[in-house]
Parts: C-alpha cells; structure tokens; sequence
C-alpha cells in the first residue's frame, strides 16, 4: 500500500492539508487578470506562477472552479492531428500531461488506454491514412489499421462485415489517452494558489474596462477590478466577452452533450471513436461508460440536454457494441463549444492592447490544457507570441490563412 | 429467519394462486405473480443483494424508489437491475452484484478493512511516485470498478418507441397526481396519467390511513383520462417533450402542459452502519406489506421524526411483528394519531432517541439507540434492541428531477427542512409531495389546484393563481437526522459509500463549494443520484463552513431521471440504405456495392474476385466503345422563379445571368472563406427555370445551405429538392452516340444539332427525359435523367439498343480512373477543409467581374496574397509499379510539402498518374517531387499538365 495512504490511516485524528486555500479578498488591482476559472484558465496561472514568477493574478470564474467545459469534457487526450501545426502543439500538450501527477503532488489518473478512429468509409481511410503519414512524420505514434488489428485491441466491437457500416480499419494512436478531468483543473488551481494566485469564485465578469484600444480591467458582479493584463479563456461565452472588450470573433457556440452509464466491471481498453457513426466512447476507471456523439445541430448558449441526442448515439452506439442494449445511460450533460471557421483555436493578440484571447477550442479544449496553459502564460509574461501558437492567431480570419484541422475533430461537425 | 409471505388482504398486486420460481446465484426460490425481484427475493428470506461500491459491504433492500445500488441486482442479461423494476416471471434469473467469490462471502470484503486507509479521493493522493507507478497500479486498481457485469454476448432484444400528444400530463398517480388528472380532465381536455407502479394510487396503496384509490381509480379510468402504468418518465425535454419508458417501449409525448406530482423520497437517517441489511426506509416496509404481502423482518424497531413512522409501526404489528420500540428524533413529539394508537398498543415509545449504531454482519440483529440532546448530539444513555429490522421514517426530499431538466434549479425550502422548487419552468406546474404538501389532504387539494390551472391554461384562458394549502414539509422532514458517531461508518452515501468523515473531509481539504465537494468526493454521482445523499451532504457542508445551507445551495438534477436502457433509447434503429431504381439490375451484372452517403453504388461488376481486372475492363470499354453507369444518386435540385439566375449567381462562383437556355455549365460552390464544398452543373431550362446538380455526399447540405441564404436574401426564388425524383444514367463512349440514337425519339443527335455542354428535353425509349451533353469521363457523352420509376426501363432499353456494340455498364471506381486521367476532381477527396478554387486551379470557374458571391471576399485575398499550394497533375516514370495511396505526402527536403489526393494507374497512358497538392513555387510542369508511399519508401514524381487524357478536349467534344 502506498506510504500516503498509510500516513493517512494511520494517523490518530487526521488533519488535512488543504489542497484549496480559502478563497482571498477582492483586491483592486492585479498584474493579470484571467476571464474564466477553467482548466484553460489555471493552467495560464499556474505557468505564470511557477515558470514566470508572476503571481499577482486573479482567476475569475462566474461559477465554480472549473464547471464549465472543463467539468463536462470526456477527457481525452491525444495528438493525432491533422495539420503540421496541430501535431507539434497537441504533441507537447501530451508531454505535459504526462508529467503532471509528479508535478502537482496530486494523481491526475493519466491514463494510455490506446486510441481507435473507426473508419467506415473510403473517404474515412483516406483521413485515416493523412494523419497517421503526418502523425509519423512527426513522430507521433498513429497507424492505419485493419480489422484483424482492431479486433486483437478491442476483441468485442462489432466488426462483421454484415452491418450497415461495416468497420473497413481504423486510425490507431497508441498514446491515446483519457485522465480525470477534474483532477488537472485542480492540480493547476492548487499549485497557482499555493504560489499566491488568487481564484476568485463566483465572480462574474460584466464588462471590459478601456482606455482607448487599451484594457485596464473588468467591471464584475463584485466590482471593479483594475488588471495590468488580461486573459480571455472563456470557452462558450468566447463571443460574449469578445463583445464587452468591443471586438468580434469568428465564432459559432454550440452545445455538445456527453453521457455516462452506470458502472460495469471494465470490458473495453480502448478510446473508441467512430466518425461516420458519431460516436465515442471509453470506460473511466470507475467503471462507467463516457460517451459523446456530434455537437447539436443548431448554435445555442445554453447547456440544456435533449432527447434525440441519445436516441441517435445509442443507436449508433448499438452498431458496435450490439450486447449494450441492457446497460443504462446514467446522467447526461452539455457544454457550450466556440467552433471557429476551420475548427482551429485562436490564440494571442486581439484588437485590444493588453488584451489576450485564448478561444475557439470546439471540442478538443481539454487535451490542450496543460500546453495552452503554458504557452499563453509565456505570451502574457513576455509580451510576445511564441511560435508554437502563432499560426493560431486571430487575424488570419482576415487574410483567410486558415489551418484545416477539419478532418482531425473527433465527430460531426 | 425474516422475510414471511402474509396472508390476504395484505399482498394487494400479487396472485397467490400463481406461484413463480426463480433462482437467486444458485439457489431456486419461489415467489408469486405480481411481485417485483425485490419483493419475491425479501419473500423469499433473502438480505443480502449486493456488495457495496468501495467497501463491498453486505447490502439489502433499503429502498424501493431511489434505484439505489443497495438494491442492484443482475436480472438475466441485464447488469445493474433494480430489484424493484423487474417484475418477476417464472424461470426468472437473478444473481447479486460486485463481490468475488460468494455473495455471502465476498473476498474483497477485505476493502472494508482498509476504510481508514482510503480517503475520499485516495486515488489523488497516492500511486504516481515513482514515475510510471501509475502504471502498476491503475490494471489493479481499475479491477475493482464497476458493479454489473455486462455481457459480451448478450442479445440486443428488440425495443420500439410509440409516439403520444396530449393536452395535459400528469407524472405521477398518487394522490395529487390523480386529483390533477381528474380535475385537468373536467372539461374534457385529452390527459395521460402516467405512473411507474403497476396500479395507480402512489402511497395511498400502502400507507397507513391512505383511503384506498379504487374510486379514483374508477373515475380515472373513465373519460378522456389515458392512464400508463408500469410507466417511467425519464426525461422532460424542452417544450414538454416527455421521454417515458414502458417496458421495451419509449413512449415519446408532447404534452400542452405537464403536472409533475412525483412525490418525495424518503432519507436515511445518518448513523454509524445505517447500512446494514434489515435496515429500510418506512415506505419501503409499508409497500412490502401492502402491496406484495411481505414481512421483511419479525421483530422492529421504528425510528421516527414524524407521525407516518407510527403508522408503519401499527402496520407490522397488524402485519404479525413485534415493535420493540419507536424512537422519535423529536424531544417532545405532537401526539398524532398513530402516536396515540400506538401507544394504546402498549409499543414502548422513546422520545427524544435515535438509532446509534447498528450491529450483525450480513444482517441486522441489534440496534443500539442512543438519546437526542441536539442537533447531531446524544448523551451517554444507550439501549441495545434486539430487532432484524430497522425502519426509518425522519425526512423526505420532493423528487424535482424532471423539472431540473427544464432548467429549473432547486432551492432549499427556507426552513431548513428539505428542498423545493425553484422557479418554474414555462409549461409545468408541480403538486403534492413534490411541492412540499405532503398530507394526503394537502397533496390532494394541491393537486385538484393544481390540475385546475393545467385546464384552465389549455382552455387558453389566463390562468388565475391556483388557491393551494400550505406546504406542511416540517410537519414530516426532521431539519437534522445525521448522528456522528467517533468510530465512523455512519453512510451520507450508500451509493459510494461515503461517511460523514469523508465530506467533512472534502471539505476540510479546500473543496469547499457544493459542486466541489460533489466532485472530489463523488458523493451523488452513484446509481442514485444522491436521491439519499445531497440533503445530508449540503447540510454537513453549511455546518462545516458555516454557511447557510441558501447559500450553499443546491445541486441540480440531469436527465433522465432513471437510468435508462440504451437498448430503450436506440429503438429498432433506423438506418436507412437508398437505393436507385436501377439496384436490381446492379446486382443481377455482379455488382459489388459501396456506400455512398446513404445510397449503395456499384463499385465495379462482375463479383468480388478480380476487382482490378473488372475496373480496367470497364475503363477500357468506356474509352473505345460504349459504357453507362448509374448516376441516380446525384444531387439534382430545381431552382425557379424571377431570381433564379441572380440566385445562382450569389450562390456559385460562376457567371449564369447569360447562359442560354438549353445549355449547362459547371457550378462551384465556396463558402464564407472561399473553401470549396460542392460542385456540380446547372442546366438553364427556361429564363425561370434552372437543373442543378450537386455532388451525392454534398446536396442535403447545399440545399439546406441554399434554404438558408434565400433566408436571408428574400429573392423571388423557390428551390427544391429532386434528388430522389430522377434518376440518371450516363452514357459515355466514342459509341455512344450510335446507341443513343436507336433509342432517342425524333431527337437531333447530330455535333451540331446536340452539341458539347447543350441541354434537351425529349423521350428516350417513350421516356420524357432530360439529356445532358456532359464529359466528366472525357468521352463523347450523355446525361439522361428521367422520372426515377422508370429508370429500370430507361437503364433497359438503353442496355439493349447498345447490346450490337457491346455495351457494358461501369462502376464507380472506373468512373474515378476515368476522370482522373481527365482531370477533373471530386469535392471532398481532391479538395479539403480549406481549399480554395485557386488552389484547385480552377480560377477559371471564377466569375471575377460579379459583384458579389459567396466566398468572393476571402477568395480575392487570398489571391492577392499569393497561394501556398497547387493542386497539380502528376506521373511516376514508365516503369514504376508502385501506385502511391490517397494521402500519402509529398515530402521535400525532408518537410511535409503537400499529399497525394488521387491516383492509379491509368491503362490509357501506361503508367502512374495522380492529383497531389505541392507548394505553388514547385507547381509548374515538368519539377520533380517525393512521394513517400507505404514502408516509407520514396517514389520520385513530376508535376504534369492537366488534363492527362485528350487534352484538346477533342474526344468529348466530338
């Protein structure tokens, strides 16, 4: 048994070291602000914090910590991209991840469990088949592979040819991924806190203070708060805020719903994921069945959940795993997704001095947190874009430079 | 041993003259027809159903309305059952959950043992150092999860799903459920009463002092009332869209309005092993013996905050038990009736005591009972009973699921008591426990109230606020039933199996808001949904920060309010295939098929065994003879009206105001930033009147597209979807002309009289057709398209006029050989999510001089900036067998510098051609470039002229 656990057991009356310190006081001015308590956010503080030295930071979340796309993610993390660009930044991303339960003293249940895109169709190889000439390249882990294969890795998915899509091979990340989501966001909350970063929930921002084309603070539901610098991280609400700073963005928000089951003993290793299909699917280390389809058909800022949502990816869900039809959906959620035009994020500069834009991460949010987290603190601490993240820069909605990672987003867009 | 099956009247849904028998893991039991697995299975002496999650300690029924784990049981096939929701049949299977070995003696009922050792959240804490420890421990870890086990060879089954509409409904059939029927009824207006239980009344059925549903009943039953019973309702969506689950059918209702009236839960009281089997909420007894005739224990012992536990009292003494004592949480109780009966009947009565502790293994046998001094605290007075059942009856909490998925959010009451309804959504109105009534005089006057307003506002009069009694919540909810005690195992959760130390705890670490505490601990993110724990928890939270618990909150309910089967939600499924009016003949030539979209495509014919051979025989007979193949699945929309040329020209990239009529010309379709996402032809019919195709993949989404922007721009233009009214053949070969004419009624076939790119109407074979001059392939060809049910004859005639030259038909991959030796590109595979027409090459295709189209804006930057990249012809040297794969990459000076798109080889030309996008400085002809295939080997390529085939367009123009 592990020696904190014991620490733990033994102990006469245990005394815990509080992960969370309370929450500090409002203060009225902070070197940089950060707009949205989620794991984008902390992360942004913690790097500031740790690798930069900048702690007069306040992380302000309108609801709790990390409860927005954070808390509603199915925590998948993998680096099969499709563009040049995509791959070497989701690359680091999963390079940090990896290290971060040694980091923050705090398991993050990083987990390599293998990750499989079924294709279905010729056009599905062909992806298949660009990601992995790409994904090799660069050295990432991702191959074509053919049902012989698939069925060694997942021995009960459906793979006969007598179905109305039949499985023709698949796309195989072995890094794939999935972790507790939840424990990143905390991880990077705890250590920005330590570090004396103040996370400031329940604390919404209403405005954006300027001086001309410069930011010098938000107006929020607890007053004014001057900030030397500012970070929008905000997911669904993207557009929104870009509106009180007085910009636009190229963003459409769109809900996608996941669901989860009730809890069985494990059956499947591996991340599943079915374009044609609209499906994925992995087993957490509870048990349950984490499952996602396509984002809602329509833009909305809302987060209800639906019904044909579930009818649909059950449905499909059935197709591959036809002996589910006596297991139970549990609960089901949704977020709100910023898809930007060629399903890129945007990062960096905006039309507002002082004034950083982290946005338009879809669907694919939380695989980059640690490596968003990172970069826009370097961005924010030295006033300049590094390279990594520079092809992700707004202003080439302007000029139509797009990055085409289209073909790399999990399901339906 | 407990658990004896009671003569009549009690056992009012089962059949005595209808045994049943089961086995349980392998023991064979017997129950009777009516009862649940629940109840035959505590009928039949059995305690202990499953392990618990983390501990995996022994567990019995506690509830028969929280779906709680405790009582989760494998029914058959179906993994993570709840007892209660599976009727019984005969020859019925069920067997206990989570424990290795025997369910009586589970191994890793060791886990309980290392409770101290396991914090909430240990798995945070521990496990990662060294590096890579993880990966030791998580396979270990991760064979502890779960409960069920599903089974990989278990049959689908077959589910459905109905379809219903309503004026008002009403969930839930207790007393204001049925009172809101009867009065939302009175007018006539159309109600569905929908209740889960196998008859309608809810408690009156089982509680003491209820007056018995049967005129209820009756009345419900008659007139405009529909009643489901045995009737889940799953999910409220938006706009009073109900999702209700009825054995292996979804019943999928639009109700004008809906009455929730679902009632309450009732909570466990907090103490240390409250989990022991033999421990049970009050109801949970009152239905055992009400309606399945079930003694679930000889000797009780009653802990009470509220006058209902004295009922329940008097019913297991009526029932045949021994009451040992009821306890009352309260220090100096109101004398309600029951109290008063049961004192009568010399029960013992300890006011101001609580139950402490529980002890026995697998199965309760003594209660310790310890006295109240306040809130959570007792003094040093303790009495050891004697007793194989505990109920408890101290607090409920209103089932407000379905209004949560809604949106509404709970709150607590203001008392301190329990929760209660937010704001309520547009369309809903909320009765009876539910709404914090909980008297069966209140819940019946809140629900005729209630039911009144549902009518009035389907009546579509202005409702006036309905005249309700006051909630009377704290006449049954005790503000504090959690009894820490100093060594622990006092279960918040029994779904996790959380204890009061853990939250406190949670909280102590720092995790202090509601959604925190719910997320680090997972407490209420078992099988229940906290249905037992959130209460407990948010009040163990306001005392620990010294919050109001208004201020803690509460945390919200999501869909659906039962676990609900995946097998339910997918119905029969439906997968649709399209097929064309020619697939029979496909078939009877050998076709193989593939998917395209929804549609089936041949490939090639001639069977599966020599595909290459079969494509290149059809190649070659398009190229020196005649071939068709069937291009029915083809986008085909008709755009009319004053506007239809101003349209398209908005809509494509190319110029169509002064295209003749009777001509077609080629349309591209970009989006905002210019990326091209379909393409097609459009054929000028009249000035008005305008045939457009669109790719088979692309034309749902163009059409919707289409709809969309004349949304938006109001033009005096109606488009429609034809795709699935014509179907099309093409005709193509230096023959075809020949075989055209046999068939062509008093059509003029002629060069001049036909020519290249011009359209006609006519019969074919007698058939009213639309012919196309078109060249995809690159031969000498025609586009027929006609009314879809006659494309069979059509297909035909055409197939016996060439039948002299030696016509044969030719599938997809050949057409795809064909126009890539010609050039022409397909959306989608040649072009991807960010190419642009210039890029493609295809500037050509772009009307510069319009004003306006879409796409115009981002394509002239991007033109000014300069490309990247070019889509480019290329060939592999002579003797290079090698055929690089779609997709593989150009690569140059050891960069990614583009990919292949297309190729094969190409019998016309002997040797390799292709499509691959290069950057646009090494795009010219004749520079060589690397392709790097399959086992990373590099194929030297070289950028050619487009088209590869009969440049001077000579043969298709002939």
């Amino acid at each position: 048994m592990p020696f904190a656990l014991l620490k733990y057991g033994l102990r006469r009356r245990y005394r815990p070291v509080p992960d969370l310190p309370p929450e500090p006081d409002l203060k009225k001015r902070y070197d940089v602000v950060i707009i949205g308590g989620g794991g984008h956010g902390l992360a942004t503080a913690y790097y500031l914090a740790t690798v930069h030295g900048i702690r007069d930071v306040a992380v302000l979340e309108k609801g709790y910590l990390a409860g927005g796309n954070t808390a509603r993610n199915t925590a998948i993390i993998r680096s099969n991209y499709l563009t040049p660009e995509g791959v070497a930044f989701y690359d680091e991303s999963v390079r940090l991840f990896q290290g971060l339960s040694e980091e923050f003293d705090f398991n993050i249940l990083y987990s390599e469990r293998g990750h499989l895109t079924l294709a279905h169709t010729d056009a599905a190889i062909r992806t298949a088949r660009w990601r992995a000439e790409v994904n090799k390249h660069l050295g990432v882990a991702s191959e074509v592979i053919y049902p012989d294969e698939i069925a060694r890795l997942a021995p009960n998915l459906n793979l006969s040819r007598d179905v109305r899509h039949p499985v023709l091979g698949a796309l195989y990340h072995e890094p794939g991924a999935i972790a507790r989501h939840d424990a990143v966001a905390w991880g990077y909350a705890t250590g920005a806190a330590r570090r004396g970063v103040s996370i400031l929930q329940k604390t919404e921002v209403t405005g954006i203070v300027k001086d001309g084309d410069r930011a010098i603070g938000v107006e929020t539901n607890r007053g004014r708060i001057e900030a030397g610098q500012i970070v929008q991280q905000v997911a669904g609400a993207s557009t929104l805020l870009a509106d009180m700073a007085g910009f636009r963005l190229p963003i459409r928000t769109v809900p996608l719903q996941a669901c989860v089951s009730l809890p069985v003993k494990p059956f499947l290793d591996p991340i599943i994921v079915s374009g044609s299909l609209h499906v994925y699917i992995s087993q957490t280390p509870r048990g349950e069945l984490v499952m996602g389809g396509a984002s809602d058909p329509y833009p909305l800022y809302g987060t209800r959940s639906t019904l044909d949502f579930k009818e649909g990816l059950m449905a499909n869900m059935l197709e591959l795993f036809p002996f589910l039809a006596e297991m139970k959906i549990l609960r089901q959620w949704a977020g709100m997704t910023d898809m930007s035009p060629d399903f890129s994020p945007i990062m960096g500069e905006t039309p507002i001095r002082n004034y950083w834009l982290d946005s338009g991460w879809g669907t694919w949010g939380f695989k980059a947190t640690p490596v968003v987290g990172k970069r826009m603190a370097e961005t924010v601490a030295t006033g300049t874009v590094p390279e990594l993240i520079r092809p992700f820069r707004l202003a080439r909605f302007d000029d139509i430079e797009l990055l085409g990672d289209k073909g790399a987003a999990s399901v339906g867009h | 041993m407990s658990g004896t099956r009671l003569a009549a009247p009690f056992g009012s849904l089962i059949d005595r003259t209808r045994p049943l028998h089961f086995r349980f893991g392998a023991r064979t039991l017997s129950g009777f027809a009516g009862d649940s697995a629940a109840s035959a299975l505590v009928g039949a002496g059995i305690s202990v159903l499953s392990r618990s999650f983390k501990y995996h300690r022994p567990r019995g029924l506690f509830s028969m309305t929280a779906a709680d784990a405790n009582s989760l049981i494998a029914a058959g096939a179906e993994p993570n059952a709840f007892a209660e929701h599976v009727p019984l049949t005969e020859g019925a299977s069920f067997r206990g959950q989570n424990y290795a070995g025997s369910l009586e003696r589970d191994r890793f009922a060791l886990m309980g043992l290392f409770g101290r050792f396991l914090p909430p959240g240990f798995y945070y804490r521990a496990f990662y150092r060294p590096a890579g420890a993880w990966k030791f421990w998580e396979p270990k870890i991760r064979a502890f999860a779960g409960l069920g086990t599903v089974d990989t060879n278990g049959p689908h089954g077959y589910f459905d799903k109905a379809y219903g509409w309503c004026e008002v409904a009403v969930v839930g059939a207790g007393p204001a459920g049925l009172a809101a029927a009867l009065a939302a009824a009175e007018d006539g207006a159309e109600v569905i009463l929908i209740d889960r239980n196998p008859v309608i009344g809810g408690s009156m059925r089982q509680r003491r002092g209820g007056v018995g549903a049967e005129p209820l009943e009756r009345n419900g039953k008659a007139g405009t009332i529909h009643v489901m019973t045995g009737a889940h309702c799953l999910g409220l969506y938006d706009d009073n869209w109900l999702a209700v689950g009825q054995g292996k059918r979804l019943h999928k209702i639009r109700a004008g309005r809906v009455v929730v009236a679902t009632g309450a839960e009732e909570q466990p009281l907090v103490f240390r092993n409250n989990d022991r089997p033999g421990i049970m909420t009050a109801d949970t007894v009152s239905r055992l013996i009400r309606l399945y005739g079930v003694l679930p224990g000889r000797r009780a012992v009653v802990v009470t905050a509220n006058d209902q536990g004295y009922g329940v009292a008097l019913d297991l003494v009526e029932a045949g038990a021994v009451v040992a004592a009821i306890a009352d949480l309260r220090l100096a109780p109101d004398d309600g009736p029951f109290r008063r009966e049961a004192r009568a009947a010399g029960i013992e009565l300890l006011d101001g005591w609580t139950a402490y502790e529980g002890h026995g293994r697998a199965r309760l046998g003594v209660v310790t009972l310890a006295g109240v001094t306040g809130r959570g605290r007792v003094d040093d007075s303790r009495r050891r009973v004697d007793c194989d059942l505990l109920a408890v009856s101290v607090a409920q909490v209103p089932r407000l699921h379905l209004l949560c998925h809604r949106g509404m959010r709970p709150v607590h009451d203001g008392s301190g008591h329990s929760f209660a309804s937010g704001e309520l959504p547009e369309g809903v109105g909320l009765a009876g426990a539910a709404a914090g009534r909980y008297s069966l005089d209140a819940a019946t006057r809140d629900g005729l109230a209630v039911g009144a307003a549902a009518r009035q506002a389907v009546a579509g009069g202005a409702a006036p606020e309905p005249e309700r009694p006051a909630p009377d919540g704290a006449l049954f909810n005790h503000p504090w039933p959690i009894f820490p005690h100093p060594r622990g195992k006092e279960f918040v959760d029994l779904d996790e199996d959380l204890t009061i130390a853990d939250i406190r705890n949670t909280i102590a670490e720092g995790w202090r808001h509601a959604e925190l505490v719910k997320r680090f601990s997972t407490v209420g993110m078992g099988p229940s949904q906290g249905r037992h724990s959130a209460l407990a928890t948010q009040r163990l939270i306001a005392e620990a920060t010294g919050q109001t618990l208004d201020a803690v909150g509460a945390t919200t309910w999501r869909p659906p309010a039962l676990p609900e089967k995946f097998g339910l939600l997918a119905g029969r499924g439906f997968e649709p295939v399209r097929r064309t009016a020619m697939h029979d003949r496909h078939v009877e030539a050998g076709a193989v098929l593939m998917p395209a979209g929804l549609w089936l495509r041949p490939a090639h014919y001639g069977g599966s065994g020599d595909a290459a051979g079969a494509i290149a025989r059809e190649a070659a007979n398009v190229r020196g003879n005649v071939g068709l193949i069937d291009v029915s699945t083809l986008g085909k929309l008709e755009i009319r009206g004053a506007d239809a040329a101003a349209f398209l020209e908005r809509v494509y990239t190319f110029a169509y105001a002064k295209q003749p009529v009777g001509k077609s010309r080629y349309v591209l379709m970009t989006d905002r930033l210019g990326i091209i996402v379909d393409d097609g032809v459009a054929c000028r019919m009249a000035d008005n009147h305008f045939y457009v195709t669109a790719t088979t993949g692309g034309v749902d989404g163009v059409y919707r597209e289409m709809l969309r922007l004349n949304a938006e721009w109001r033009m005096r233009v109606d488009i429609a979807n034809v795709t699935a009214a014509w179907a099309a053949i093409n005709l193509a070969g230096p023959n075809s002309r020949r075989v055209l004419e046999r068939v062509a009624d008093g059509l003029d076939l002629s060069p001049a009289g036909f020519p290249y790119l011009a359209v006609r109407e006519g019969h074919v074979a007698g058939i009213p057709c639309r012919l196309l001059r078109v060249g995809f392939v690159g031969e000498l060809g025609y586009e027929i398209h006609c009314p879809s049910g006659l494309g069979e004859t059509l297909w035909d005639a055409l197939v016996e006029a060439g039948r002299e030259e030696g016509i044969a038909p030719f599938g997809v991959e050949a057409q795809r050989l064909l126009r890539l030796e010609k050039g022409h590109i397909i959306v989608g595979q040649d072009t991807d999510g960010t190419t642009n027409p210039l890029e493609a090459d295809m500037a050509w295709a772009i009307a510069r001089k319009k004003d306006f189209f879409v796409g115009k804006h981002a394509i002239g930057l991007r033109s000014r900036a300069g490309l990247t990249r070019k889509l480019v012809g290329f060939r592999l040297p002579a003797g290079e067998s090698r055929v690089p794969k779609e997709c593989h990459l150009v690569i140059r000076d050891g960069q990614v510098a583009g990919r292949v798109t297309s190729a094969a080889r190409s019998a016309s030309l002997g040797h390799v051609i292709g499509l691959a996008y290069v950057p646009a400085e090494h795009a010219a002809p004749g520079v060589p470039f690397d392709i790097r295939v399959d086992q990373g080997a590099m194929l030297r390529a070289e950028v050619v002229p487009l088209p590869f085939y009969d440049p001077d367009n000579e043969r298709q123009d002939s």
